[in-house]
């Protein structure tokens, strides 16, 4: 079994402030398997971007412990840094510069020779459909195109680890759509991918395991499926002619009922799979000759996920 | 060796992003120019008053005015790394294994650079007001410079790291400078001074760098207050690199 692209234990970070220390990371505990794209979900001012810039060696950990590419991150930063690649929530790339010009100059930071650093540009250029602007400064860039050049700059040493900080925000549909493209090419290719994000359709389309943090820690952490399945299962909803007890006490009793409630003109239902309920229940209400109006089958979001585990609902979190 | 190739691709890169806008260095003419003009001629009547030193009044100004050239050029340089430090530019370096020495002395290179072009400049159009200087005078001159301008770049830019807001860093520079200028020397000699104000200027490096200036114009190239004054800037400037290069490695944003 490979070793895990990220294994973290007990990490903390306290800022001072004036109003005196505020643990913005309080003690998380991570597992980052090579080859998966992971997400870390939260809202702002969870504590994601500080234990991402934590372990891409940016900011000191206060506690805690981390190997970060088979790496120490307090003993051995250097070699973190060598291994890993980091798309910041800002730009990186400077606006009077061209984005040709700022990956030869990456490519060289990383140790790269002159041509060497020339190819590199050139192939990521390609790759990230950038060559119509290559010679450009970036301050003339789409903003879908300065993300795309602030991810090429994160991939110039073919870094095994990639972390990408909020990648998709303030980028049209459009843009989001290439970029997510992009995030699951580099998966395929074999790279590690830790994403923070705040929207949860990205996290649901992009990532293999997502952790959710709040206050600092982390209060859930599975697949998105199995974070949606442990808020309640999927919901059923059904209406039915008259009186809604009858189906009520049929079906309430039902060993894969999880819940059942009436409501006005029919029953609510949260059951563990809902794909696999519906025909029992049809089946059910047919041998009770209980006639059936409507049937719709809802599964929870990550939204739904994130409002059971903080109490609060992301969307609005995102938009404020 | 790491550290030279990587101050190497760092100057190179800001050394191409000012040669995008080679105004601003004739831009930082303007103001010792127009000392030059409009404030030079005034010490031709003072520099026959018991106290102002021999030479005349040109090879006495024009040293100050390479020193406050220095100070000018080289502390506000600050405002591009912030600018930086808010793009996320300084960040994604930092991300890199580049040496933090050389992200900043690869900018207080290119910084010296300039510093050093715009004072040949500056030395060139006062000779024909009279001012006289040897080459070897020269070479000392612009040593003393660039450890000046590697001095306060190197200040300006850990300052920048550590408030890394142009409104607090724009008053502290004009509150830090104002007095360096004003207890240097550089637009009167301290010699006119009063004692009490002579002795709140010895406390000011800066003074020291005047004097020695002074002293190569004057053609005393072996006064002990050459070497002092070289020695004094160099010391502080080593010190201001290594006090930036800490802030580049630490820097939060």
């Amino acid at each position: 079994m490979p070793s895990p692209a990220i294994e973290a234990s007990g990490l903390r970070r306290i800022f001072r402030s004036r109003r005196g220390p505020v643990e913005a990371v309080a003690g998380v505990d991570l597992r980052v398997e090579a080859g998966e794209v992971f997400g870390f979900l939260g809202p702002n001012g969870a504590g994601k971007t500080t234990t991402l810039r934590m372990l891409a060696t940016l900011l000191p950990p206060t506690g805690g412990a981390a190997a970060v590419a088979g790496c120490d991150l307090r003993r051995d930063a250097r070699r973190v840094r060598e291994r890993v690649g980091y798309v910041g929530q800002r730009t990186g790339s400077d606006p009077s510069v061209t984005g040709r010009a700022e990956l030869v100059f990456q490519g060289r930071l990383y140790g790269l020779g002159r041509d060497a650093a020339m190819r590199r540009a050139a192939e990521l250029l390609a790759a990230l459909e950038l060559e119509a602007c290559a010679d450009r400064p970036s301050a003339s860039y789409s903003g879908g195109q300065r993300r795309r050049l602030d991810v090429a700059l994160g991939l110039v040493h073919r870094p095994g680890l990639l972390f990408l900080d909020e990648p998709t925000t303030g980028l049209d549909p459009q843009g989001r759509a290439r970029l997510w493209d992009e995030v699951r090419r580099l998966r395929d290719e074999g790279t590690t991918i830790f994403l923070t994000t705040h929207y949860l359709d990205e996290a649901d389309a992009l990532c293999d395991r997502v952790a959710i943090i709040d206050h600092g820690r982390i209060v859930a952490e599975d697949t998105p499926d199995g974070l949606k399945r442990q808020v309640a299962g999927d919901v059923v909803r059904l209406g039915v002619a008259g009186d809604p007890g009858a189906a009520l006490g049929l079906l309430s009793s039902q060993p894969f009922v999880r819940e059942a409630q009436a409501e006005p003109g029919g029953v609510r239902l949260a059951v563990d799979r809902g794909e696999e309920a519906l025909p029992a229940i049809l089946r059910l209400l047919d041998g009770a000759a209980l006639e059936l109006r409507s049937i719709a089958l809802s599964r929870p979001s990550l939204d739904d996920v994130f409002l059971r585990q903080t109490g609060r609902s992301l969307r609005e979190e995102g938009a404020a | 060796m790491k550290l030279l190739r990587d101050t190497w691709l760092v100057f190179a890169r800001h050394m191409a992003i000012t040669a995008r806008n080679p105004a601003w260095v004739v831009i930082g003419l303007v103001q010792p120019v127009l000392y030059l003009l409009l404030f030079a001629p005034l010490l031709k009547a003072v520099a026959s008053v018991r106290g102002f030193p021999a030479g005349g009044a040109y090879n006495v100004f024009v040293p100050g005015l390479l020193i406050q050239l220095g100070l000018f050029g080289a502390a506000f340089v600050g405002f591009s790394l912030i600018a930086e430090l808010r793009l996320g530019v300084v960040e994604r370096l930092r991300v890199t294994p580049v040496s933090r020495l050389a992200l900043l002395l690869g900018r207080a290179l290119r910084d010296v650079v300039n510093l050093l072009v715009t004072s040949i400049l500056l030395i060139l159009l006062s000779v024909p007001f009279g001012l006289v200087l040897h080459p070897l005078g020269l070479a000392v001159i612009l040593a003393l410079q660039a450890l000046i301008g590697l001095l306060f770049a190197s200040l300006s830019y850990a300052l920048a790291l550590w408030l890394q807001s142009e409104d607090a860093f724009a008053p502290l520079l004009t509150t830090v400078t104002l007095p360096l200028l004003l207890l240097s020397g550089v637009l009167l000699p301290l010699s006119l001074a009063p004692a009490w104000l002579r002795a709140v200027a010895a406390a000011n490096p800066l003074a020291y760098a005047v004097d020695a200036a002074r002293a190569v114009f004057n053609d005393h190239l072996g006064d002990p207050s050459v070497g002092k004054g070289v020695a004094i800037m160099a010391v502080l400037a080593a010190a201001a690199v290594v006090t930036a290069a800490r802030a580049f490695s630490r820097a939060a944003a």
